[in-house]
């Protein structure tokens, strides 16, 4: 049995794991960080339009505090979130841009003088006051009161997590690349690491840690058509939901973005209706004035996303052989600002549509984007559940968001989250609970069972569904049933239709395992898709790879229903008062 | 009439001792709008399950899927089939140790590149994040910004004759990012510090100016430029002029 031994495990390589890494590591711990993929190519490199600090340097962020940031915030979250988190992030927000900018991100600067902008369709000269010359600027956003979103052009996920993922390599910060959490190692009260598979040797290891960070990313590729990467399907959720000890919550909040493309839903940021662009429908008529005559296109996301769909289902959709869209009009911002502000929406326009955005519209509908639930943890980022188990990011549910999250909040999250939770970590690994304590023959038993799972699959013969059939039916049921707007019936149905897929009885065709002694990257054979003998109805039948999305969705599903009931008292939820 | 689209593609995992590098050949009908992200996954759900890839965002923005197509470097996930013609030929992106079929350990190289050339901004002093931070002209942060948009793909090593021939050469990729920090007002070093890095036949003097990095750049890098500047730059440095 091969063990390693650190501090703190940190599973996820995007923003917020290798924060949290940096984070530990200033503190004096020992840490490495467990990747899918090399770590610059995580999710976080996807964020486009910008991050959320109330720094208040331009003209139109003027008079932005910490407290204007908290309000949108609590507001843009339905009321919905935790306000002490809430209070510690917007807190933290500015000091995080000013960390990276320290950093390397070259963020987009105030230029003093006169500057063009577009605002609700019209041309405006709006004069930049001089003492702000060469501070970081900010964009408009929907759902907030001031231009408050920092960027650097549309590629501020990139540039954000290259220049932190490059700080971890100048701390000599381990990544351990291509290797997958199967499984997390705990005694029913403690979480002492994971087991872990090397996707390229199909090696089993063993972790040890005296604290495990989850930093895994969201569960949006449960869904047939999302924004996310391919690799965003949940696995830190379901790890943790597997340990029978820690909790999810919230996994019914999921947020639909407005604006991805048709048909590859692929995002195009709300930076394209922050600097200006308009949404119209099939006679060309901006339709959002109709629904919100005072933000319009620039309401929070889960209101822009529903006035939609609503006005697509009263017929004004546009008709594709993909189904009905919309448009994104960004024609008025002309060349110059699209080429310098916009040029990955230009590039994606270009590589995926065959269009140019300076000229043409965009078609767009409401897409999966992004996960408010995760793994419930208290506001220090640990679960209330499982000692040693902590959680941050789109990962975790600390309760930053509530229901619908702000755009600009989350990438901003993910920095604020690892800089905030790495000294509770830090804190834990200190004091008399954080000290490593673990009989081996625990650990020995973990590596055991998952050895035993891959052994059963692996010597299975071809016969029964294929997986990657299911894992469509899946897709497809949530897609079409659990999406924007959600009844109790068709949430019935879901239900039902996930739960009738044949997950026990059926098995993989043999070359899936036969000829793949190694299950690569995306390979349908990857083993978080597998289901863990404990979650089998029959032990001996040999399982299927989409089980445990499945089991995610029934249980994301059953949560959906639970929670319609409740969602008018939300009692938890402390009002506010602006 | 939809197109039936023949793909040659690259077969071959090292860690298997019964497998052999050769080239397999599926068929398959062309969709709208198809890409090789859609193409290569049908065939792997239809056809060879067991084929190996690398793709994430499939947006073109994380660069995970660099491959030879039809002989040429370029990212799958944004080629549309359309621009190809009926026989697609997919190799495995050369320099990069082979891991199976058509992915590579890009990550392992970059990681080792960023290691020897210390590709980070190198402080004064501690960020202190609780005053106001130093002013930067716009046009300089768009100016750092344009070197910035390297995704490591990989397509630039690939397409270098020095790189194929010298392991250890910084590549396009090095050489742009020592120009991103040398452009980048909060690094301190200075042209002799970056001259003990990329001042050798390993750095900006391996270069023989063939210049496929720059016609291959899927970001459309402007190395062509950024190589020159700083071969000129590391040249004053060695000339004691700098």
């Amino acid at each position: 049995m091969k063990a390693i031994y650190t501090d703190v495990l940190i599973i996820g390589g995007g923003l917020a794991g290798m924060r949290t890494a940096i984070g530990v590591r200033r503190r004096g711990l020992e840490t490495l960080v467990l990747s899918l993929v090399p770590a610059k190519r995580s999710h976080s490199v996807a964020a486009q339009g910008g991050m959320q600090a109330s720094l208040g340097n331009c003209l139109r962020g003027s008079g932005d505090d910490e407290d204007v940031h908290f309000q949108d915030t609590v507001r843009g979250s339905d009321w919905g979130c935790d306000q002490r988190v809430a209070r510690m992030f917007t807190h933290m927000a500015p000091k995080a841009v000013r960390e990276l900018a320290a950093w390397g991100v070259p963020w987009n600067r105030v230029a003093a003088g006169e500057q063009e902008a577009i605002i609700n369709g019209q041309r405006v000269v709006l004069q930049e006051h001089a003492s702000a010359h060469g501070l970081i600027t900010a964009r408009d956003f929907g759902g907030t009161r001031k231009w408050r979103t920092c960027y650097t052009s549309d590629g501020t996920g990139h540039s954000m997590l290259y220049s932190v993922s490059d700080r971890a390599i100048a701390e000599s910060i381990p990544v351990h690349e291509r290797r997958e959490a199967m499984s997390l190692i705990h005694d029913g009260a403690r979480c002492h690491g994971a087991v872990v598979r090397d996707l390229i040797t199909g090696e089993l290891l063993i972790y040890l840690a005296r604290a495990t960070v989850m930093a895994t990313g969201g569960y949006g590729r449960i869904y047939g058509i999302s924004t996310n990467a391919i690799i965003n399907e949940g696995i830190g959720q379901a790890l943790a939901l597997e340990t029978g000890v820690a909790r999810l919550a919230n996994l019914e909040a999921v947020q639909f973005h407005p604006t991805a493309i048709v048909p590859a839903g692929i995002l195009v940021t709300e930076g394209c209706r922050g600097d200006g662009g308009l949404l119209r429908d099939r006679d060309g008529h901006r339709f959002m004035p109709d629904y919100e005559p005072e933000k319009k296109e620039l309401a929070s996301r889960d209101v822009v996303s529903r006035r939609m769909a609503e006005h697509m289902r009263a017929g004004n959709g546009v008709e594709s052989p993909y189904g009905d869209h919309l448009w994104l009009d960004i024609t008025a911002l002309g060349a110059a600002h699209i080429e310098k502000k916009l040029r990955e929406v230009k590039d994606i326009c270009h590589y995926f549509l065959g269009i140019d955005p300076v000229r043409e519209w965009i078609p767009v509908r409401p897409t999966q984007h992004y996960s408010m639930g995760g793994i419930r943890t208290d506001h220090q980022g640990q679960s209330p559940w499982l000692g040693g188990l902590f959680a941050c990011g789109e990962v975790a549910c600390w309760d930053m968001h509530g229901f619908n999250r702000l755009g600009g909040n989350s990438v901003a999250e993910t920095v604020v989250s690892g800089m905030l939770i790495s000294e509770y970590v830090a804190d834990f690994c200190a004091g008399r609970e954080g000290e490593l304590n673990l009989s081996s023959e625990l650990a020995g038993d973990f590596l055991e069972r998952e050895q035993r799972h891959l052994d059963t699959l692996q010597s299975s013969g071809p016969r029964g569904e294929n997986a990657m059939e299911i894992r469509r039916e899946m897709e497809r049921i949530m897609t079409g049933k659990v999406g924007l707007f959600r009844t109790g019936e068709r949430l019935q149905e879901a239900v039902k239709g996930l739960e009738a897929l044949p997950c026990p009885r059926v098995s993989l065709p043999r070359e899936r395992f036969w000829d793949i002694p190694v299950p690569k990257i995306d390979s349908p054979t990857r083993q978080p898709l597998l289901p863990r003998p404990s979650c089998a109805h029959h032990d001996s039948v040999p399982h299927i790879a989409a089980k445990l999305l499945v089991r995610n969705s029934v249980m994301m599903t059953t949560m959906t229903l639970r929670r319609v009931g409740c969602a008018i008292c939300m009692p938890y939820v402390t009002p506010y008062r602006s | 009439m939809s197109r039936r689209l023949t793909f040659d593609i690259f077969r071959y995992n090292p860690n298997d001792p019964k497998s052999r590098p050769r080239t397999e050949r599926f068929t398959l009908d062309e969709t709208e709008g198809m890409t090789l992200f859609i193409a290569l996954n049908q065939i792997r759900d239809e056809q060879a399950p067991s084929l190996a890839f690398d793709f994430v965002c499939r947006a073109g923005v994380c660069g995970s899927c660099g491959m030879l197509i039809n002989g040429r470097p370029g990212l799958a996930c944004r080629t549309l089939t359309a621009a190809l013609p009926d026989t697609i030929t997919l190799m495995p992106l050369p320099a990069f140790e082979l891991i199976a079929d058509l992915s590579v350990n890009t990550g392992k190289w970059m990681r080792g590149m960023s290691e020897r050339l210390e590709t980070w901004v190198h402080l004064e002093q501690a960020p202190e994040i609780d005053a106001l931070e130093l002013a930067m002209e716009p046009e300089q942060a768009e100016a750092i910004y344009e070197l910035d948009r390297c995704i490591e793909c990989g397509c630039c090593i690939s397409a270098c004759a020095t790189a194929r021939m010298h392991p250890e050469f910084a590549g396009a990729v090095g050489l742009n990012k020592i120009a991103r920090f040398r452009a980048d007002p909060r690094d301190r070093r200075a042209d002799p510090d970056y001259y003990q890095l990329v001042g050798d036949d390993q750095g900006v003097f391996g270069c023989m100016g063939l210049l496929g990095c720059h016609d291959l750049c899927p970001k459309k890098l402007p190395l062509q430029t950024q190589i020159a500047h700083l071969r000129r730059g590391m040249l004053k440095s060695a000339l004691g002029k700098s």
